[in-house]
């Protein structure tokens, strides 16, 4: 019982199933894990077997058919959806595929907009958005837009987004599947400082072994199902 | 104020599309606009009526003449203050393009009846005493660069012969409501020549401008003005001026009825053009709005971005078309015979309504794209190809 109060993220007898007209389709089926605080732990499987599924259940962004998700103590199940939303803003920094920055904004306000749901002064804001960009190395790119800078970048971009309100957790979701290896290099060596010198803990699904390498511990899905 | 800014740039997003749609509203609002003030203009007789005034006219038409006798009959009756008449005299001033009222009058008691013709008292005094004297209008006088001892040459239509009236007085309205373009002259004037020339149309008036005490009492004055005529050769009709007013534009009920329809139909038009827009907007961002909840934004901030950018549009488009109404207003005011519509500007009211309706418009085109983007999950939306 002690071990699991040390268990950042517990999910319980978790099922997710999506409705297709009258028919059922099960997507995840009774899964339980737990993921103690400043873990690095992959989630691994092939194409539909509900690894992003599972993450935007831990991040909020879903709710399960069955079962419960705790995070920090807190069920998730019993959040109304505007405490889920403040819950999602001060608790999870979400990293996605493809970067999905606005591209009418600045790097330096992309990193900034979650900020704007916080209560910071306009200078603790400022300070807070210009060191994670100098955190994820672009301190100097600034004021520039989406479209101008390499994929890469973008991403790194939103690296700093996901964790300029200093997040409970951070939940990725292919990081590196839009990237070329370099890139996906630098993204990872990223995502490992963040977990080793932040100690932020950090969930990630990911079909690249090589990116599931620098994770503490890796789970496998299939047909929605945990296998390792 | 990052929100504010966010609205403002994805309205840059598509330049085009925005301006397009702007200018869609601007020019509808613009023509909303201008229709109201035709229709505005055509109720112009009717605002500017007096509630105190009554006009008698010819049970039949206002066509037929009264005859001059009954002034006294009305002049008699309980609850009347003061009577005086008028009689539509047309004629041909320079051209027939040329249009404005041309009333012949008692001289003695018609700016009694009509207070809100301001002339100075030494200029009614010489009206009054020369018979072909007339006074005009001060819009009249401006558009024509007539002066007073100017002399108005007319060509009789409906009383025939050429007539020429010495300008006497220039009468100003006492609001922006009052016809200023009107031309009065001696109705003894006129009289006098039909009563040499052509002797059986002589002793007519046009009909009876009675002022009573109390407003209250019109109803039962009129009937008893009608009564009193009832059975003669000439039956009376009396009615309130605003009443008698109103029986003209209903003459033109079905153009104003057409105008009032197509002005609405406008605002339907460009609320489609702004639906049409902020469809295409929220469906091409509607990734971009998951991921704003996935980050903490809640369905009232994607409510405020969404209705924010429609109202932006809109609320610029309008004003927009309301600046660009005035000139429009002003140009077709001036292409258009004075006399046809004596009052002819953008009221208060046309602009309020001109501004509620691109508001209005705002809100609505906003709702389709907010109840989707509300009702969207989060999932579903990343799952958005934009």
């Amino acid at each position: 019982m002690a071990e699991a109060n040390h268990q950042l993220i517990q999910v319980r007898n978790v099922s997710k199933e999506y409705r297709r007209d009258s028919q059922r389709i099960p997507v995840l089926t009774d899964i339980s894990l737990s993921v103690p605080e400043g873990e690095f732990l992959a989630l691994m499987g092939p194409s539909g077997s509900g690894k992003t599924t599972l993450l935007n259940l831990i991040a909020g962004i879903d709710r399960p058919t069955a079962g419960h998700i705790l995070i920090g103590g807190t069920d998730l199940g019993s959040l109304s959806e505007p405490a889920m939303a403040k819950w999602r803003a001060r608790h999870v920094g979400f990293i996605f595929q493809f970067y999905n920055l606005l591209p009418v904004l600045t790097a330096y306000e992309n990193v900034e907009l979650p900020l704007l749901l916080t209560n910071l002064s306009k200078k603790e804001k400022r300070d807070h958005v210009e060191a994670g960009l100098k955190l994820v190395g672009l301190g100097d790119r600034m004021q520039h837009y989406p479209k101008q800078l390499s994929g890469g970048q973008e991403q790194r971009v939103a690296i700093a987004r996901a964790i300029v309100t200093d997040p409970t957790i951070l939940v990725a979701d292919e990081p590196t599947g839009d990237l070329d290896k370099k890139s996906a290099e630098e993204v990872m060596v990223l995502l490992d400082r963040l977990n080793k010198e932040y100690k932020k803990t950090i969930v990630m699904v990911t079909h690249d072994p090589r990116a599931a390498e620098k994770a503490h511990k890796i789970m496998h899905l299939d047909k929605g199902e945990l296998t390792t | 104020m990052r929100i504010l800014k966010l609205i403002f740039r994805n309205i840059n997003r598509h330049k085009l599309r925005s301006t397009l749609t702007v200018l869609g509203i601007a020019m509808a609002v613009m023509f909303f606009g201008v229709l109201r003030t035709v229709v505005d203009a055509w109720h112009a007789g009717v605002d500017a009526s007096a509630n105190n005034r009554l006009i008698t006219r010819h049970a039949v038409s206002f066509i037929f003449p009264l005859p001059y006798a009954y002034r006294d009959q009305i002049g008699r009756i309980p609850g009347v203050s003061k009577v005086t008449f008028a009689n539509w005299f047309q004629g041909v001033y320079i051209d027939q393009n040329q249009f404005f009222a041309r009333l012949a009058v008692d001289a003695e008691t018609f700016f009694d009846g009509y207070p809100e013709f301001l002339v100075e008292p030494d200029q009614l005094a010489t009206f009054k005493k020369e018979r072909n004297a007339c006074i005009i209008g001060e819009k009249t006088a401006r558009d024509y660069n007539l002066k007073i001892g100017d002399v108005m040459p007319i060509e009789g239509d409906i009383y025939p012969g050429k007539y020429e009236f010495v300008v006497r007085g220039i009468y100003k309205p006492r609001d922006e409501r009052i016809d200023a373009t009107q031309m009065l002259f001696h109705w003894q004037y006129i009289d006098e020549r039909l009563r040499q020339e052509q002797p059986d149309r002589a002793g007519d008036v046009g009909w009876y401008i009675i002022t009573i005490n109390e407003p209250g009492k019109a109803a039962t004055i009129s009937q008893t003005i009608d009564a009193l005529f009832a059975n003669s050769r000439a039956e009376t009709k009396t009615e309130t001026e605003a009443a008698f007013q109103q029986s003209f534009v209903s003459m033109s009920g079905a153009i104003i009825t057409a105008m009032n329809f197509v002005s609405f139909v406008i605002i339907g038009v460009i609320l489609l053009v702004l639906a049409n827009t902020m469809v295409m907007t929220a469906r091409e961002r509607i990734r971009e709005y998951a991921v704003l909840k996935t980050i903490g934004f809640t369905t009232w901030h994607i409510v405020g971005l969404i209705a924010g950018e429609s109202l932006c549009i809109s609320m610029l488009g309008g004003a927009i078309g309301i600046a660009l109404s005035f000139p429009m207003v002003t140009a077709i005011g001036a292409s258009i015979p004075s006399g046809w519509f004596p009052i002819f500007d953008l009221k208060p009211m046309t602009l309020v309504l001109s501004g509620l309706s691109a508001l209005i418009v705002g809100v609505i085109a906003a709702l389709f794209p907010v109840w989707r983007a509300a009702s969207m999950k989060i999932v579903d939306g990343l799952r958005q190809i934009g």
